[in-house]
């Protein structure tokens, strides 16, 4: 069941945020989400985050990539019309292929890049007109925010996030956009 | 403090034992009568496995019949015999020079490795890498090797020309030069007296730069100020510079010239980056060997993962490098270059290709994975394919000019191998003896403990 109460602990120190986190952890609430301005080394760690794999679909799309480029030129110079250009052997794939390296090379590179982005654009849902999910414009500039989800223990996280050196602490009612 | 334990100093031994052996049998079996050549020729063609000889003879024959009006039969018959003396003496020469080859590719490869390392440690003091400091002595054990490992380098190259019968080196043969117009332009720089010259100042300046950056590093233990660590940072600078020159024209000299009638333009970087791939392989096996034994507690799986990134990235360097020499000239396919290949490839057909597998494919697949790069055994298996595939690569270079279609990895070169493989272990475990495992006061070596990736 989503929560229809948050909690927004806001924090001005990347150091301090970690902490909080690992404290957070420890006392194990479920932390929704971390709104920081810019990458902090070990947060996904800290917050106990799966590995990305989308260096695993790049791989993948590598792969797809060279498939093309192999298909592609073998059809086109060997088996549909194996011209002399040159005097380049024609005459299979493989006597012409050090000519081929370079596209297969740039077509690999080109398909494992492109796609994964891609990718990653779509698994973290991004695109042109979408509607930005701040919950605070502070964050996109200096301050770190955390969100725990509320399950009636207000008082209770209050205090713990407060201890933990919070400079504010808001109860926020959540429409659900879900 | 490292002590060089008596195991390995014993497997040293007994390897440089073995390999002196293998190469002393080698000599023995190469020297070969003019007719045991013509039997060895004889068999051959007998087996359907002579190639040379009847060609040779059919050709022979083709100049005959059209000579045959004009010409007596006692011409052709003294012209027949002359072809089949000069195939003969071509084969017995090309088994005389087994030996010697095999000799030389196994020095210049454990040489090699010694200078890969070097390059590698002045580029880790000249861009301050905070990863490394952890390594430094490692690598300045590895780069002992090299004083003697490159004077043995230059020695059988230079005795190949004066003790032996020219056996690497076909300019150094007066004979051969006065009815060569090519090599007699080439002379000013391929000369024997030029080639040593030459051979001695290379080492004598990475010898230099070796002896002080490690006088400094070892003195910076136990001063009070950075002074010695700037003068490393500053002489190391200065050694790239040095070292990229020397190097290119160290390939040219040792190499390229096995193939006199041959040039290349990349050849030095090509063979630079096969000697990067190497030594960082070896920095890490030997990393690996002492962190086994207990000696290097700080170095870490980072410190690994590193390690293997760079043999990733040199090895994928490496391959770029042989793919634009081999594109280039085969594409524009003149004949002057292309014959290097087309001779690699018609009598070295699994070696060269072969290679490259071990030293790209393999590497490719096997190092691209993040977790994989941090497994002690996974890297040491890695990095014996990449050994052997540039073992492969430096045999492929010197092979084929010296000894032709009569090669094989057989017991000279094993022996080769075996002796420099037992040089270098006792070299390199005996100067990591000399000095403390940590370089303990390099401003970047608190940031090298504690590395993390």
């Amino acid at each position: 069941m989503e929560a229809s109460k948050v909690i927004h602990a806001i924090y001005t120190d990347d150091d301090v945020l970690m902490n909080a986190v690992k404290t957070v952890k420890a006392e194990k609430h479920h932390i929704e989400e971390i709104y920081t301005p810019f990458p902090v080394h070990g947060l996904d760690k800290a917050m106990g985050l799966a590995p990305t794999r989308i260096a695993i679909t790049s791989f993948l799309y590598g792969c797809v990539g060279l498939t093309v480029a192999i298909v592609m030129m073998n059809f086109i110079m060997i088996e549909d019309w194996p011209q002399n250009i040159g005097g380049k052997p024609s005459f299979s794939y493989i006597e012409n292929m050090p000519a081929f390296v370079p596209i297969m090379f740039e077509l690999t590179v080109f398909f494992a890049a492109h796609l994964m982005v891609i990718t990653f654009y779509l698994r973290s849902k991004m695109w042109p007109f979408k509607k930005a999910e701040n919950p605070d414009p502070r964050t996109t500039d200096d301050h770190f925010l955390m969100e725990i989800a509320v399950h009636g223990n207000e008082n209770e996280l209050t205090n713990l996030l407060q201890k933990t050196g919070a400079v504010e602490v808001n109860i926020i009612d959540k429409e659900d956009e879900h | 403090m490292y002590t060089f334990s008596n195991k390995l100093k014993t497997f040293s031994i007994a390897l440089m034992i073995l390999g002196l052996l293998g190469v002393g049998y080698g000599f023995m079996t190469s020297h070969k009568s003019f007719e045991d050549v013509e039997t060895i020729l004889a068999e051959e063609a007998h087996h359907g496995g002579g190639h040379g000889e009847e060609t040779a003879h059919a050709v022979t024959e083709k100049a005959h019949d059209t000579h045959a009006t004009e010409n007596t039969h006692a011409t052709e018959t003294v012209s027949h015999v002359d072809e089949h003396k000069k195939h003969v003496e071509h084969v017995q020469h090309q088994i005389a020079n087994r030996p010697w080859a095999a000799l030389y590719v196994a020095a210049f490869f454990f040489m090699m490795i010694a200078l890969g390392v070097l390059a590698f440690y002045a580029v880790q003091w000249a861009s301050q890498s905070g990863w490394s400091p952890v390594l430094f002595r490692v690598m300045e054990g590895i780069t002992a090797y090299l004083l003697p490992g490159a004077l043995i380098v230059l020695a059988i190259a230079v005795a190949s020309g004066t003790i032996g019968h020219y056996n690497i080196f076909v300019w150094m043969d007066p004979e051969v030069v006065a009815h060569d117009k090519l090599i007699q332009g080439k002379s000013g720089w391929l000369n024997t007296w030029g080639f040593a010259i030459r051979g001695l100042i290379f080492i004598a300046g990475w010898v230099l730069y070796r002896q002080f950056s490690r006088k400094f590093s070892i003195a910076q233990d136990n001063a009070n100020d950075n002074k010695n660590f700037k003068k490393t940072f500053r002489i190391s600078a200065a050694f790239l510079v040095f070292f990229l020159y020397t190097e290119s024209m160290m390939s040219w000299d040792w190499i390229m010239s096995v193939d006199p009638h041959w040039f290349s333009t990349l050849f030095g970087w090509y063979v630079l980056a096969g000697m990067m791939v190497c030594g960082i392989t070896v920095i890490a096996f030997i990393s690996l060997y002492l962190k086994s034994k207990g000696y290097l507690e700080l170095v870490n799986d980072s410190h690994l993962h590193d390690l293997a990134k760079f043999m990733f990235g040199f090895s994928i360097f490496w391959a770029y490098l042989w793919f634009s020499q081999f594109m280039l000239i085969w594409y524009a396919n003149i004949p002057e270059e292309v014959t290097y290949f087309v001779t690699r490839i018609n009598d070295y057909r699994l070696p060269f290709f072969g290679m490259l597998v071990l030293n790209l494919v393999f590497p490719f697949l096997v190092l691209m994975n993040s977790d994989y790069k941090r497994i002690p055994w996974f890297v040491v298996m890695a990095g014996i394919v990449i050994l052997i595939g540039h073992y492969i690569d430096i045999f492929n270079m010197i092979m084929p000019a010296t000894v032709g279609d009569r090669w094989f990895i057989g017991i000279p070169e094993l022996g080769a191998l075996s002796l420099f493989a037992g040089l270098f272990i006792y070299v390199v475990f005996n100067a990591l003896t000399k000095a403390p495992l940590l370089a303990k006061r390099n401003p970047f070596v608190k940031e090298s403990e504690h590395f993390h990736y």
